[in-house]
Formats: structure tokens, C-alpha cells, sequence
């Protein structure tokens, strides 16, 4: 990645439990963390199919996918590409994912990506 | 007149055997032998069968209407005990004597057992055909300490079904790592962890001295003066060919039968196929080779003397849910000029390793993730030159894309080893034949009905060629975990499993989605009368906010008026909590209960708070409301208490979980002004007696009530409707509707099991229904104490160093 990064720190770690997620509000962006017990990923709370709260799905995995199910219809999103899964949907835009980390028990995410993604497309 | 053939053995390669030999055109009198006494099923998938995972139906390959159509005469539980090549006869155990003019021996193999002593001990199984599968399910369950000694791959899937079944399982292996013959010592390495994190005790090199006890086996002695305690022992040591019968005919026999190329053995009119033979100074074990000596028989044994069997490479597959073992060819890479890639990530379990020699695949190991294994046995088979892709040898398959990837497989391919069936061939089917469900395509090609690994590649070819494709019906929960509901109810019943993880650790992938996880928090709670430990992120959205999610992400309130009666400083609270959150819409549901819609999540506990209600818990998969008519209190027309009854059955029921919504109804009469008779449970009040109906729908379909009984006092009408409510909760489905419950179940056996069941059962489903209930509370009293930033948004420790436009 050719831009800098940009970790802000966001909450601490202990107020996502484990295989939940939350939305944290970003200025007028709003995006959804998830506590995978071993990692933390964090995407944009939209879903790309009627806008639900992806904060709210219940996380699972099927193969190499980490995903998460919108609550409104079930779609599944991955949390690590945010491709759509389920259902097989590829015209669909796809969901924008930020890097996340942990530090000191404060989960951080690098915003810089929304940037070079926009800078991309 | 046609020639005689005789086949003794009626296992799979045998019969397969058979099978090719009717596609050609030469006609035989067939007469088959077997010492089983059923036909020929599918013996990989015993340990399927072990597990829960199939039933025996599941697993027959030819049904006795085979036998028939085809005209062959079928000897079962007959076992051949003397055989005169100079006379072409054979001679059954009970003298009976059958002459042939072509005899092929398909006996199969036999476990063999260490020399140890106590063998013959009650208590003490091999595992190799259907009857040891069932006595084995007959034996095993909780309490029972099995121990499985071997570590090979039938050990394994033994001591997994064993612990499916309740027992507490140890494996005892003689080499250092298990599966030693197919994994390397890193392989064998995590696949133990893996076992072991499954709850199996996995002891290596150690070496089994005797079996101790009296007459039935009470433990397991080592050379090392170790004992440990077994109720079960499963010897799972490896196999022998039952090569005697071949020895008796005069054949020539090493370790089995002898055959050459075209499947003969040294005398002319006797043929040999399947485990019982060695070839090349090589035994096998393995489905997929054992087809293909089947097809070179038939050939020879037709007049069509032409096609060679060319020995095989091994590969094998181990068959337990949620751990992936995959090993083809020869991996040992001490050898001069051979080379070693390795793939390992030890968080997620996954060990890859490829041996190659000059450029070309020689052996592959998979453990943790065997999705490739394909692409690898093709590289094998085709003997592929590889140096051009060295660096994407490990590399996964491009994307997930099931429809392209199958479209890419060139049309030769072989998609089923075991039975040799090509890409084409299925396709030929499907087009041909208009094949399109998976229980088509292996009736009419046989795809699939060897070792079964190659099922979710025949899928996807079905789902992108056949325009029609059904999926088969699912008996199972769902992919993460591969079970039927009935089947998890009982494991984690015996293996005292108290939260969704632990079922999806050790019965599933470890992760589970949208469907399993709600359903299994639903089983938890009911087995454990809510002593389990709830794990809300397997819960969805409304059962962890207490709130029904709306297309915009807002939720709506719904306080408990049980019976729908309210009172003015209720409906006041309501109007101002209404007015104090402005809430956009206020509805009376068709439930009797007022519902406020577009609510924020943040703002949901102080609204319970002020409203100072509990939940109605509209949300739930669980008791909804009971409605009820105004009844003998103030209807002239009334006959029972209706208002009363539904009050005290909803407080009854209230905070309860069920399969899926439940909705109650309690009339005073028989003009039925709250609709019990299309409700999952109604209370109908006539003249001195109640009745009491289950099973009604008004919603997608419309289905009127069933009559569970009649009765006379009040009491007595509220306890049948409770031993009905929980005797769905037990029973149900989980998103199985009263309604269906009952079709599925009929009502004679669900009122012999509740209303008119012995005291016992009765007041079991009671005693459960009150533990449940003191268990339960108003969901909405969790805002004295929510969950960490359950109702909150989480706001930034600080903010982007650049802030972003929108």
C-alpha cells in the first residue's frame, strides 16, 4: 500500500465480546468491528443489499471465509475481502473493509484505506 | 447353456465386479455367496453410520431387487467352507454343493488381531461389517470408556463415532504418530491436536499386553505395566486378506490370492478381485483400485481379454466431520532426488506437503484443509509435468467461484476415482438421461458411491450443467454441522455440552453461521431447562437487544399485556413513553398487544424503564401471547373464564423459548372470538369443559387446530396446554411450527406422549417446563445490567488524523 497509514484508536478491546460485533460511529462514516476472539476486523455497517447493520449479523466462517449475515435478509458478507457471499451476488458493490489491530488492548483501525480505495476505484 | 460363474464374497468389490460384468454381452448364471446377510452396502460409510451421520438405508448399494432383477442367485449368511477345482464345485458350510464353470473369489479381508491376551472377552469388537457397526451402537453411550487400539484411519473414524455416541474414547496406537502410513510425523503431529481438541484421548507408542476382566472386558493392560479402564475395546489394527479359501482351491497365495494383470489366477477358471488379492507382490484396501480390478475382470472373464489392471497409487481420505485428512502416493522425501514443498500454519491447523520428483507430483499430505485434494490426485494420475508452475503449487485455487471451477475440469477428467466416472460421463447423464439430483446421478453413473469425497464435486457439476438441479432433502442441521437436530439434541444431552461452541468445537467446523448457531442456543437452553451458558453472539440480533430489528435498523417495543388486557395508567405510560422518544408509529398488533415501531437501539433501555413493563417478547422464537374473548366476566354469551385462564397460561409460558414462534388463544365459548382454533395451542371453553387444541395456523397456510383432549376443570385444561407446550419444545425442530410438528409426528403419538402418557412422563415434561421457567426472567430487566455497549454506539477514542469527507 503506497499510502501512509493512519491507525486512530478506537475502543478498548473489551467492549466488543467475542464473535460480536459493534458500530462505531467515524465522523459521518459508521463502521462495524467484530472480535474474532483471535483478531479483530472491521468493515463498513451497510450492507451493500438493503443497507442492514452488519454490526448486528451473526458471525461464521465456511472454509477460508470469515463472514458475518446481515440481520435484514441473510446476506453473507466476508469480513476480509468484504466480497458478498451468500447469495452469489458478484454485480453487487462490494463492502469496504478497514485494516484492524489490537495495541495495549485498544483496537485500532488504520482509516488510510478509505483513501487509497477511493483512489483506486 | 450358459456358463456357470460362482462369486464368493458380497461386498463392494465383488458385486461391482458383477455389476460390469453385465454391461458386456456374454450371459451367466450367476450365483453369489455371501456370509453377511445383507446385500451389498457401502462399507467405507460404516463409520458414517457409526457417527450418526447415515442410517443403514443410507448406505446399501444394491438392494435385494437388484438380486432379482438381474436374475442372480443369492446366497446370503451361506459361507463357503471347501471348494474342488479339479471338479469345479464349491461346498457351503451346511454341505451344500454348487458347481461352476467360472468361480471368482471377492472374500474381502479380515481385521487382524495382535497377539494379545483376552480377545475373546465380551466387550471386545473389530469393525468391519454392519453387524459389529450395530452392536457397537447398541453397546456405546455415555458412561462407557471405549478404547480403540490402532491409529490408522478405521481406528480413527471408530473412536470419533464412538465418542459421537456418548462414550469417552482413548486411542491407543503402536507407532509414535498416527497414521503413520499415510502422514509424516508433522501430519500425524496435527492431526492428533486435532483429536484431541475434539475430546479423544490419544495415546502413541504404546504396545497392548493383554485385555483385563472377567468374563466382559474391564481395562487395557501395556507392556509398560500401564492399565487403563475400557468398557469397549475396538481392535482396529489393520487387516488380512482371507486368502485360506484360495489356498484350499490349490491357487497360488504370498500374503492373498495371487493375480496377474488380467485379474487370473494360476488356475484358468478362477479369477480373483478386491481385497483378498495381491498383485504384484502389492494388498489393497482401498475402494478406488478395487473398481478398477472389477472392470478389468469382467473383460477377461467375458472374452474380452484386453485391458490390464496397472496396480494403483494409494489414497486415502479420512471420513470425520471437521478434520480434513487427505494422503496420496509416496511421501517419503529421505529418498535421493526427491524434493519437499511444505505449507504449515499451525493457529489454523493446516499442514500441506508435496513431494516431487523431477518436476512431476510423487505424494501429497493434507491435513486441516483438504479442499485441493483433486487437483492433486489429478497431478498424480496424469503424471503432470509441474516444473512450469513451481511457485502456485500451494497456492489455494484462484476465487471461490464453485461454477467456474467446475467448467474449468477438461471433459476426460475423472471426477469419482472409485468408480472411474469421467466429467463427461456425467454430464452425459445429465443431458441424456435428465439427470438432476444427486440421488439420480449415482443410481445412473454410481458417482459418488465409493468413498464419497468427491460428492460436493458432483454437486457443483450438477448445479452448472443440470438446468433442474434439487438439492437432496437436508436431513441435517446444516454444513457446519453435519448433524440431524434429533442427533445434537442427543450429543449434547450425553456429552453434557452447555454452550454453542462447544457443540460446534466438537461436532462441527468450529464456527458455525446464521442458521446453526440460532438453532443450537435454542437446544442448549431446552436440554439444560436454561442451565446452559448462554453465548448470545450465537443468538440473533432480537434476542440480543430484546427488540424486533426493522428495515432500517431501528427496532420496536412491544411491553407484555398478557391476555391483552391493559389498564389506563398503562396505556398513559405507553402514550408518553410514545411522545418522550418520538416514535413514528404506534400499532395495535393483531396479537392484542400495542406495538411501538422505529425505535433507536441506544434508546431501547430507557424506554423499558419508563415504561416499566416487561418484555412481550414479540421478537422471540418462544411463547408470543395469549389472546383471549372477554369470557363468562362480562360476555353474556360466555361460558368459561376466558379472561383468567389466558392470563394465568400466558404468565405460565411467558420468557420461554419454542422451535419457533408460538401464539396461544383462550375463548370463552364456541363462537371463538380470539381465533384459538387456528392457534398453535387455543383453550376453547364450552359448557363445564374445556378443550384444549394444538396445531392451528393462520398465517402462510390456514390449518384448524387438532383436538389434543377435553376436560373438565380449568386446572386440568391449563396443565394439558402445558405438557403440549413443552413437550414441542423438547421435540420440535428447531423453525418448526406447531402445525408441522403435529403433521410430523401425528397426534395419536403426540397425545399418548403428553395428556394421556403415564404419570411419570408427565410429570417430567412438568418438573422440566418449572425448571425452565425459574430459570427464565424479563429480558428487558437486562438493562440494570447490560453486556458490554449492548444498546450503545461505540464513539472514537480519537479521531483520523485526516478527517474524511463523505
Amino acid at each position: 500500500m503506497n499510502s501512509p497509514t493512519n491507525w486512530t484508536q478506537i475502543t478498548p478491546a473489551a467492549d466488543i465480546p467475542m464473535r460480536e460485533g459493534r458500530s462505531v460511529k467515524m465522523g459521518s462514516l459508521n463502521i462495524a468491528l467484530f472480535n474474532l476472539g483471535d483478531r479483530f476486523l472491521a468493515v463498513e455497517n451497510r450492507c451493500p443489499h438493503g443497507h442492514g447493520p452488519l454490526a448486528d449479523g451473526i458471525v461464521g466462517g465456511h472454509g477460508l471465509a470469515t463472514t458475518v449475515t446481515c440481520p435484514l435478509h441473510n446476506w453473507r458478507i466476508c469480513l476480509d475481502s468484504g466480497e458478498v457471499v451468500k447469495p452469489q451476488a458478484q454485480s453487487s458493490p462490494c463492502v469496504r473493509t478497514y485494516p484492524a489491530k489490537v495495541e495495549n488492548g485498544i483496537v485500532m483501525i488504520d482509516m488510510s484505506k478509505k483513501l487509497s480505495t477511493e483512489q483506486a476505484a | 447353456m450358459k456358463e456357470r460363474l460362482v462369486v464368493i464374497g458380497n461386498g463392494m468389490a465383488g458385486v461391482a465386479c458383477v455389476e460390469q460384468i453385465l454391461k458386456h454381452t456374454q450371459e451367466f448364471d450367476i450365483t453369489i455367496f455371501g456370509d453377511e446377510t445383507h446385500t451389498n452396502y457401502n462399507r467405507i460409510m460404516l463409520s458414517s453410520v457409526l457417527a450418526g451421520e447415515k442410517e443403514y438405508d443410507d448406505i446399501v448399494l444394491n438392494g435385494i431387487d437388484w438380486y432379482q432383477k438381474h436374475r442372480i442367485n443369492t446366497k446370503l449368511g451361506v459361507r463357503i467352507a471347501d471348494i474342488d477345482s479339479a471338479v469345479r464345485t464349491v461346498t457351503d458350510a451346511d454341505g451344500n454343493v454348487t458347481a461352476y464353470d467360472k468361480l471368482i473369489f471377492a472374500t474381502g479381508s479380515s481385521a487382524f488381531i495382535p497377539p494379545m491376551a483376552g480377545v475373546d472377552k465380551s466387550g471386545v469388537f473389530v469393525f468391519r461389517t454392519y453387524d459389529d457397526t450395530r452392536q457397537l451402537l447398541e453397546l456405546s453411550g455415555p458412561g462407557i470408556k471405549a478404547v480403540v487400539i490402532g491409529g490408522g484411519l478405521l481406528g480413527l473414524e471408530a473412536a470419533r463415532g464412538l465418542q459421537v455416541q456418548g462414550c469417552d474414547v482413548t486411542v491407543v496406537h503402536l507407532a509414535d504418530t498416527l497414521m503413520e502410513r499415510q502422514l509424516d510425523s508433522i501430519g500425524g503431529g496435527y492431526l492428533r491436536s486435532k483429536m484431541e481438541a475434539m475430546g479423544i484421548r490419544v495415546l502413541c507408542g504404546r504396545s497392548t499386553q493383554a485385555l483385563l476382566g472377567g468374563t466382559h472386558v474391564e481395562k487395557v493392560l501395556f507392556k509398560d505395566g500401564e492399565e487403563i479402564d475400557a468398557n469397549l475395546v475396538v481392535i482396529a489394527a489393520g487387516i488380512r486378506p482371507n486368502s485360506a479359501l484360495g489356498k484350499q482351491a490349490g491357487v497360488t497365495v504370498n500374503r492373498g490370492i495371487v493375480v496377474n494383470d488380467q485379474m487370473e489366477t494360476s488356475d484358468p477358471n478362477i479369477f480373483a478381485v478386491g481385497e483378498c488379492t495381491e498383485h504384484n507382490g502389492q494388498l489393497f484396501g482401498l475402494v478406488a483400485p478395487l473398481f478398477e480390478q472389477g472392470k478389468v475382470l469382467a473383460a477377461t472373464i467375458t472374452g474380452n481379454r484386453g485391458p490390464v489392471f496397472a496396480g494403483a497409487s494409494p489414497a486415502s481420505k479420512l471420513k470425520i466431520m471437521g478434520v480434513e485428512v487427505f494422503s496420496a502416493g509416496n511421501f517419503d522425501c529421505s529418498r535421493p532426488g526427491v524434493e519437499a514443498i511444505r505449507y504449515e500454519d499451525s493457529s489454523l491447523g493446516i499442514y500441506k506437503k508435496l513431494v516431487l520428483k523431477d518436476g512431476r507430483l510423487e505424494g501429497v499430505i493434507l491435513v486441516g484443509d483438504a479442499s485441493d485434494d483433486h487437483r492433486y490426485m489429478d497431478w498424480l494420475r496424469t503424471n503432470k509435468d509441474l516444473s512450469g508452475q513451481r511457485r502456485h503449487l500451494l497456492a489455494p485455487p484462484p476465487a471461490e467461484d464453485k461454477g467456474q471451477d467446475v467448467a474449468s475440469i477438461p471433459e476426460g477428467d475423472t471426477i469419482c476415482g472409485c468408480l472411474g466416472v469421467t466429467k463427461g460421463d456425467i454430464i452425459h447423464a445429465i443431458h441424456a438421461d435428465g439427470v438432476c439430483t444427486m440421488a439420480q446421478l449415482k443410481d445412473k453413473t454410481r458417482a459418488s458411491t465409493g468413498c464419497g469425497s468427491c460428492t460436493s464435486l458432483c454437486k457443483s457439476l450438477l448445479r452448472a450443467v443440470a438446468p433442474e438441479f434439487e438439492e437432496d432433502k437436508a436431513k441435517v442441521l446444516c454444513d457446519c454441522v453435519p448433524f440431524p437436530q434429533d442427533k445434537i439434541r442427543e450429543m449434547i444431552q450425553s456429552q453434557r455440552l452447555k454452550s454453542v461452541q462447544d457443540v460446534l468445537d466438537i461436532y462441527g467446523n468450529g464456527r458455525g453461521c446464521e442458521i446453526c448457531k440460532p438453532a443450537i442456543s435454542y437446544l442448549v437452553d431446552v436440554v439444560w431447562c436454561g442451565d446452559h451458558e448462554e453465548d448470545r453472539s450465537a443468538r440473533f440480533i432480537n434476542d440480543r437487544v430484546h427488540a424486533n430489528i426493522q428495515k432500517d435498523g431501528t427496532f420496536s417495543v412491544v411491553p407484555r399485556m398478557r391476555g391483552g388486557v391493559t389498564t389506563p395508567a398503562e396505556l398513559r405510560k405507553i402514550a408518553e413513553v410514545a411522545e418522550k422518544y418520538n416514535v413514528p408509529l404506534v400499532k395495535v398488533t393483531g396479537s392484542q398487544r400495542l406495538d411501538l415501531l422505529g425505535v433507536k437501539k441506544e434508546d431501547l433501555p430507557k424506554m423499558w424503564e419508563d415504561l416499566g413493563m416487561p418484555s412481550g417478547q414479540a421478537y422471540a422464537k418462544g411463547l408470543r401471547m395469549v389472546k383471549t374473548c372477554v369470557g363468562d366476566e362480562f360476555c353474556r354469551f360466555g361460558t368459561q373464564s376466558a379472561l383468567s385462564t389466558g392470563i394465568e397460561l400466558e404468565r405460565r409460558l411467558e420468557n420461554l423459548y419454542t422451535p419457533h414462534k408460538t401464539k396461544l388463544a383462550v375463548v370463552g365459548c364456541p363462537r371463538n372470538c380470539a381465533e384459538a382454533t387456528v392457534k398453535d395451542i387455543g383453550l376453547i371453553g364450552q359448557d363445564g369443559s374445556w378443550q384444549v387444541v394444538v396445531g392451528g395456523a393462520a398465517g402462510k397456510g390456514v390449518r384448524k387446530a387438532d383436538l389434543l383432549i377435553t376436560v373438565e376443570t380449568t386446572e386440568l385444561a391449563l396443565e394439558s396446554a402445558e405438557l403440549f407446550f413443552q413437550y414441542y419444545r423438547e421435540n420440535g425442530h428447531y423453525l418448526e411450527r406447531s402445525y408441522d410438528f403435529v403433521e410430523r409426528l401425528g397426534m395419536e403419538k403426540v397425545r399418548r406422549e403428553t395428556v394421556y402418557a403415564v404419570d411419570e412422563a408427565r410429570q417430567g415434561l412438568l418438573d422440566r417446563l418449572r425448571k425452565s421457567k425459574e430459570r427464565s426472567s424479563d429480558a428487558w430487566l437486562e438493562r440494570y445490567n447490560p453486556r458490554a455497549t449492548q444498546f450503545v454506539q461505540i464513539e472514537p477514542m480519537e479521531t483520523p488524523v485526516n478527517e474524511f469527507a463523505n
